[in-house]
């Protein structure tokens, strides 16, 4: 028997190159509600050893298994960027078990992680390229990895224009509302946020993701364009990119789907013979029109 | 050099396995009723049973498995993993479709990025002694599966019985361990003889006629058929033929827990369920019958070849036998292969 006490010793990385499914234990740092729904909340995370943390390195689009004992796991993408050291950030629907009592933690209980896992976007095939992101509603959080990624002083000059489309149904509902500000500031970001409809205070775009996009109007040419939101937001707004002559090949979106162990053995994630967790999160459409439409 | 195990002397030889070994072979709980367990006495071992109701797939795959205990002390949660598996293991009686089975298995749970540790420590741990199948039953089509009732493959000794004693084959190294255990003889010239004859007596009486080839790429092009409507008419997705399928290996995690400890474990689940794939938010991307008949079909004779360069069925027939409304896998590939596609019609 192994036997390990989370707060001490023992080093994680051999474990978890031993045995895939022990969660790394991690403390819960800040925990915020990000939407006057009430719905979704983001929570920061530390690693309590100092080992699990320099041996923790993800990409923009990877995600983890959340562990609460007693609970369960759930998957969530990372929300937090590479480039901010030292914590991981996830925003969190209330909608299941796991994820209520994510809710309700308290700051400095101690959770478990698994990860990085799943292939994260394709980074490399960025580099000098033009980045446009779409995102819809709460599928943002891996955005805004991706996003705070290319940012970055050391990473601002890996990708040329950056332009972003963020739509929520109501102001109250956008993520991350001081960075947006904070973005809509810099001259090195096209940000463009719309709400599907405004309220007395909302002095900012009010429209459909697709329709601003028409207008918006990106040019397609050496531009990589990265779409997520929910599925009636992305089957609008794939027409448009089309007709922007964005090719299946440089249209990248990112699917959830019901996980368990996350590493492509427990079958439950699988379409046709590829798994969301393994071979995803992350596909190109050219990827996805060869796939079943299981999902 | 080929030896034998006189049957006065299996006992003994089951008993000195026990000594160095954790010992799992098929034991009768009620009638009909097989399974695979660890032995405690040598008296156990029932191998009258043509093949087990649980395949063999549940001694590295447990229906339910612990895969650590945590207990909460103040604001810690001390883990306990329940990978390690303390003494060697031999499985014995293990017919070949279930062998071939566990060797398809392997691949997914060794897996190039991630190695299952729970499968593949005690996999590690285990020596198969196979028993060759001398009467294969009429829903057996292992013969057509690239397998045999005499298939050695995966086996690191078999068994052929002789009636008065076992012809035993040494076909590993782990098998090789086996030399000189004292109570194989070397076998004569007619013992081995007589087992050839058996061989070819059960492998005629397997079915070796089931058209699987190309199937997979037929598949390619069958996903928005009609025909999956038809198949699934029947189903009443009971999930038997998943949860006694030596090839299947989907699982869900759950945490069982007390106030401050608990235990998170894995246990068998099928596709055939909707719970399966309900997502939290309500969505289902397999909402009917049609989905998840279709997606059980399509991940054995497409999926898995796909990645694995095999198809995930060994004809070992349980999914037949124990199908509350007689479904037949078997009619399901002639009609696969026989269905006419959209590009020849």
């Amino acid at each position: 028997m192994t036997a390990y006490i989370l707060h001490f010793a023992l080093c994680i990385e051999e474990l978890m190159m031993e045995n895939p499914y022990l969660p790394i234990p991690m403390v819960v740092k800040k925990s915020h509600l990000e939407t006057t729904d009430r719905m979704l909340r983001t929570l920061e995370f530390s690693f309590i050893n100092e080992k699990d943390a320099k041996a923790f390195h993800f990409i923009p689009g990877q995600f983890c298994e959340l562990s609460v004992f007693g609970k369960g796991e759930a998957p969530f993408g990372i929300a937090s960027s590479p480039t901010e050291n030292g914590s991981l950030k996830f925003t969190i629907n209330k909608a299941g078990v796991v994820t209520t009592t994510l809710h309700q933690i308290e700051e400095g209980t101690e959770v478990g992680i698994r990860g990085p896992l799943g292939n994260g976007y394709p980074m490399d095939l960025f580099q000098k390229k033009n980045i446009l992101i779409i995102g819809g509603g709460f599928a943002f959080t891996t955005l805004r990895s991706l996003i705070t990624f290319f940012l970055h002083p050391a990473n601002r000059n890996k990708v040329k224009d950056i332009t972003v489309i963020y739509g929520a149904r109501t102001p109250g509902l956008l993520l991350y509302k001081e960075e947006l500000v904070e973005w809509g500031k810099r001259s090195d970001i096209k940000l463009v946020v719309t709400v599907d409809q405004g309220d007395k205070d909302w002095k900012g775009k009010v429209g459909l993701v697709p329709n601003v996009l028409e207008e918006v109007a990106p040019s397609s040419e050496n531009t990589y364009a990265v779409i997520c939101g929910p599925p009636i937001m992305i089957k609008f707004t794939f027409p448009k990119l089309m007709a922007l002559r964005f090719p299946n090949e440089r249209i990248y979106t990112s699917l959830e789907k019901r996980m368990k162990c996350g590493i492509g053995k427990c079958g439950r994630c699988n379409i046709g013979h590829l798994y969301v967790c393994k071979d995803g999160p992350v596909f190109s459409y050219a990827q996805l029109e060869k796939l079943p439409k299981d999902y | 050099m080929k030896w034998k195990l006189d049957k006065k002397d299996f006992k003994p030889f089951l008993q000195s396995l026990m000594v160095e070994y954790d010992l799992f072979a098929p034991v009768q709980l009620a009638e009909g009723v097989s399974v695979y367990k660890k032995i405690d006495r040598p008296d156990e071992v029932d191998l009258s049973s043509s093949n087990t109701q649980k395949p063999t797939k549940e001694v590295f795959f447990p229906q339910s498995e612990t895969m650590f205990r945590y207990e909460k002390t103040g604001n810690q949660h001390q883990v306990t993993s329940t990978e390690e598996v303390e003494r060697k293991r031999v499985i014995l009686g293990a017919r070949p479709c279930d062998i071939q089975a566990v060797l398809l298995i392997d691949q997914v749970f060794s897996g190039k990025e991630y190695t299952d540790v729970y499968y593949v420590n005690k996999r590690k741990a285990t020596t198969i002694i196979g028993m060759a199948c001398d009467h294969p039953l009429s829903p057996c089509f292992c013969s057509s599966m690239k397998g045999g009732p005499f298939h050695r493959e995966g086996s690191d000794l078999l068994l052929i019985d002789l009636g008065e004693a076992y012809l035993v084959e040494l076909l590993t190294e782990k098998g090789m361990t086996f030399q000189k255990n004292k109570f194989f003889k070397e076998a004569l010239a007619k013992e081995i003889n007589s087992a050839k004859e058996i061989e070819e007596r059960a492998t005629k009486k397997t079915d070796g006629s089931l058209p699987v080839a190309g199937i997979e790429k037929r598949l390619d092009q069958m996903m928005e058929s009609p025909f999956w409507e038809r198949v699934q008419e029947k189903c009443i997705g009971c999930r038997i033929c998943t949860y006694l399928c030596p090839t299947c290996h989907c699982f869900d995690i759950v945490d069982e827990a007390l106030t401050n400890k608990g235990q998170r474990v894995r246990n068998w689940d099928s596709c055939l369920s909707s719970l399966y794939s309900q997502e939290t938010s309500g969505h289902n991307p397999r909402p009917t019958n049609r989905e998840r008949t279709r997606q059980r079909i399509m991940h054995k004779f497409n999926y898995f070849p796909k990645n694995f360069d095999r198809i995930a069925c060994v004809g070992c027939g349980r999914c037949i036998i124990y199908c509350p409304v007689n479904f037949d896998i078997r009619q399901t590939i002639k009609e696969i292969q026989n269905s006419i596609l959209q590009n020849e019609k």
